[in-house]
């Protein structure tokens, strides 16, 4: 099984997010659960959302304490909350950001890698130039840094889940794929 | 006018419907029987507003002729037709008087 | 088709799949979605339904008796105040006997105010007369739905499907949505047996005499003890429709098992793998999940238990001043046979402290360690 935690703030889109690299998951033939915090969600606020998933169908209802994997939407969080709390040895920390991987130094044995999703949400007219939408950007990179679903389930996933401006969507997840940084 | 509906007696619980349920209408039950005081109209006085018409809950006063007549299989004697009454011409008796 | 859904979402498609004729509903979190997406689902016309906003859960339940009476299909959902604030139009649902179906996402109850998840909210709705489902998965609350409407049709009572807050409220999963010639085979155009008819009237609910009364209570009864049946075919046809069947229980691992769990709502889900680990190292353990709380499923959970040695009782929800609730249900139906082995009773999760496999691990050793149990409630993972 394998569990990942997403940073976002409040009205980023993180659990939208979570719930279209769910769908897309399932859609390449795997058992997928997706949860945000169990709250109240406040604009600008830090936010969590989970995804776990499996080859066996996923009978775990508790929350997620030790993720696998985190990946953190909004650069800024990474000052303000602890993002690595009760993330597992060897973990992906996947960050939205514009510096290169070894800009980021976190205490603890983690593989630190980038992507631009900003530049690509603002290339692609997602959101506004001030508060862009990197939510399907930073889901390009995700798939290609953990393989849990191919381009064609993502683009599908979009399909179904995103309302407006499906095709820049799926050009700006397509970009940040080909873009993501892995560090060494 | 009205004809009376049937009043039916159940006596097991094989018997009952569903859910407490009159078998025909309520016109069996004459609430008319209730009333201690009783509306009288007087047709004279009376300006065919039909104010009592619309305000009787039971509802008693029907239309005839186009004038208000009250029913008294029915009429509670709750008085609401007295005190509606714009031109004050339904006099309110005590009823055998 | 597959689709990822939250359990709100799941609710308003078996809503939808029923071709329910009529919705009243009054907005409480964490149950929004459900009346969000089916008021958009009216308004997109893809489900022909009158959608009637009201001022408050006792509105919206006294809208669906309404409907329900005349005949309609009639579905509402809320959440612990919302339901409470339902309590007394509950009753009356149920004595009308209107197959009305509802969902209700279980919230704790306030103060402390809370908007997470325990099971007091629809167990003090325990002797309103409804039939309680309680779900584990997403796809189980959309089946649930469907068939609730077959049962309750059937039996002439009203139907509450109950979910956990957040933990399937708002979690996605991967849900089946079967097809709408499907469902409509299964689940035919309701056909009410009585009903409000202005060519045909009759007064309903009337001045009901001590020499009549207790007739109709008799009869409410008989109902609920048919529902058990009913409950048990209607889950095995839809079964043969969509290879999804649904009981009453939904045993684990029981057949040799000599200590059972007794569980519900989402806890059971996570209890099988605890199960499962627990089996790994050689305890011969089974859970048994309690789907159908109301009509009380005595006699099937006897079946299962009548020769184990222990029984341990996972409450999330609690009578003050006496114990857990299914824990006291699971006792007294068992009092009168001859199973006289020990029954643990365990309280947590409340308010939506998360019940993890751990603790649902503590929860077997602590019961296998004892003889019998030492208090009648045994508080898990509270800070004492
Ligand atoms: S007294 Fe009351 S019931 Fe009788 S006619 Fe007047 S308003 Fe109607
Ligand atoms: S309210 Fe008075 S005046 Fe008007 S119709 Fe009735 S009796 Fe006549």
């Amino acid at each position: 099984m394998l569990e990942l935690r997403l940073h976002g703030r409040g009205g980023q889109g993180s659990v939208v997010a979570s719930k279209i690299l769910a769908d897309a998951v399932m859609k390449g033939g795997k058992f997928v659960q997706a949860f945000p915090e169990f709250g109240v969600e406040r604009r600008g606020a830090p936010v969590f959302a989970f995804v776990r998933i499996d080859d066996k169908p996923i009978l775990l209802k508790s929350k997620i304490y030790t993720p696998d994997h985190v990946i953190v939407l909004d650069p800024t969080l990474i000052e303000s909350i602890n993002i690595t709390e009760g993330l597992k040895d060897n973990g992906i920390i996947l960050i939205n950001s514009e510096l290169p991987p070894s800009e980021f130094k976190f205490e603890g044995n983690y593989r630190v890698m980038t992507v631009d999703a900003k530049r690509i949400a603002i290339k692609y007219r997602l959101g506004s130039k001030a508060s862009p939408i990197v939510n399907t950007a930073i889901l390009g990179a995700v798939i290609k840094a953990i393989p849990v679903a191919t381009m064609d389930n993502l683009i599908e996933a979009i399909k179904d889940g995103v309302p407006v401006k499906i095709e820049e969507n799926i050009a700006a997840a397509k970009e940040a794929y080909e873009s993501l940084i892995k560090g060494e | 006018m009205f004809k009376p509906g049937k009043k039916i007696e159940f006596k097991s619980a094989k018997e009952i419907p569903l859910t407490p349920t009159s078998l025909g209408d309520m016109t069996h039950n004459y609430t008319g029987s209730w009333r201690n005081l009783r509306p009288e109209i007087d047709y004279d006085r009376c300006i065919d507003c039909m104010i009592c018409w619309k305000f009787c809950p039971e509802p008693a006063i029907y239309i005839e002729n186009d004038r208000p007549k009250i029913d008294y299989y029915f009429c509670k004697g709750c008085g609401i037709c007295v005190e509606e009454c714009p031109v004050k011409c339904i006099a309110f008796e005590e009823e055998g008087k | 088709m597959k689709k990822v859904l939250m359990g709100n979402h799941a609710i308003s498609y078996g809503a939808t799949l029923s071709r329910v004729q009529v919705i009243a509903a009054y907005p409480i979190t964490p149950q929004t979605q459900v009346v969000e997406l089916l008021s958009e689902i009216v308004a997109n016309g893809e489900l022909e339904a009158e959608f009637i906003k009201v001022e408050s859960e006792h509105s919206a339940m006294a809208a669906c008796i309404g409907a329900s009476a005349a005949g309609a299909r009639a579905f509402t959902a809320t959440s612990s105040q919302g339901l409470l604030l339902m309590h007394e139009v509950l009753h009356w649902a149920s004595r009308a006997r209107l197959p009305i179906v509802m969902a209700n996402i279980n919230r704790a109850i306030s103060p402390g105010w809370t908007i997470w998840t325990d099971q007091n909210d629809s167990l003090s709705q325990r002797d309103t007369g409804w039939i309680q489902i309680y779900a584990a998965d997403n796809q189980e609350v959309l089946d649930s739905i469907i068939i609730g409407y077959k049962v309750a049709e059937k039996v002439s009572l009203p139907l509450m499907v109950v979910l956990d807050a957040f933990v399937l409220s708002h979690t996605y999963e991967p849900v089946d949505i079967p097809d709408q010639d499907k469902v409509d085979k299964f689940l035919p155009p309701y056909n009410p047996k009585i009903k409000l008819d202005p060519e045909d009237p009759h007064a309903f609910g009337g001045l009901t005499a001590p020499n009549i009364y207790m007739e109709f209570q008799y009869n409410h009864q008989l109902a609920m003890m048919e529902a058990k049946k009913v409950i048990n075919e209607a889950g095995k046809e839809y079964g043969e429709i969509t290879g999804r069947y649904y009981q009453n229980l939904s045993p684990y691992k029981v057949d040799d098992a000599e200590y059972i769990l007794i569980t519900s709502g989402t806890v059971a889900k996570t209890t099988n793998i605890v199960v499962d680990k627990l089996r790994e190292s050689g305890v011969k353990i089974g859970n048994l999940r309690i789907r159908t709380f109301r009509p009380f499923p005595s006699e099937e959970i006897y079946e299962i238990l009548k020769d184990k040695k222990k029984i341990f009782v996972i409450d999330r929800n609690l009578s003050f001043g006496n114990t857990g609730i299914f824990f006291q249900e699971v006792k007294a139906s068992l009092y009168n046979t001859d199973i006289k082995v020990p029954i643990f009773g365990f309280v947590t999760g409340l308010g939506g402290r998360d019940v993890t496999p751990e603790l649902i691990e503590e929860i077997v050793n602590y019961g296998m360690k004892k003889e019998k149990p030492e208090e009648e409630v045994i508080w898990m993972g509270v800070k004492k």
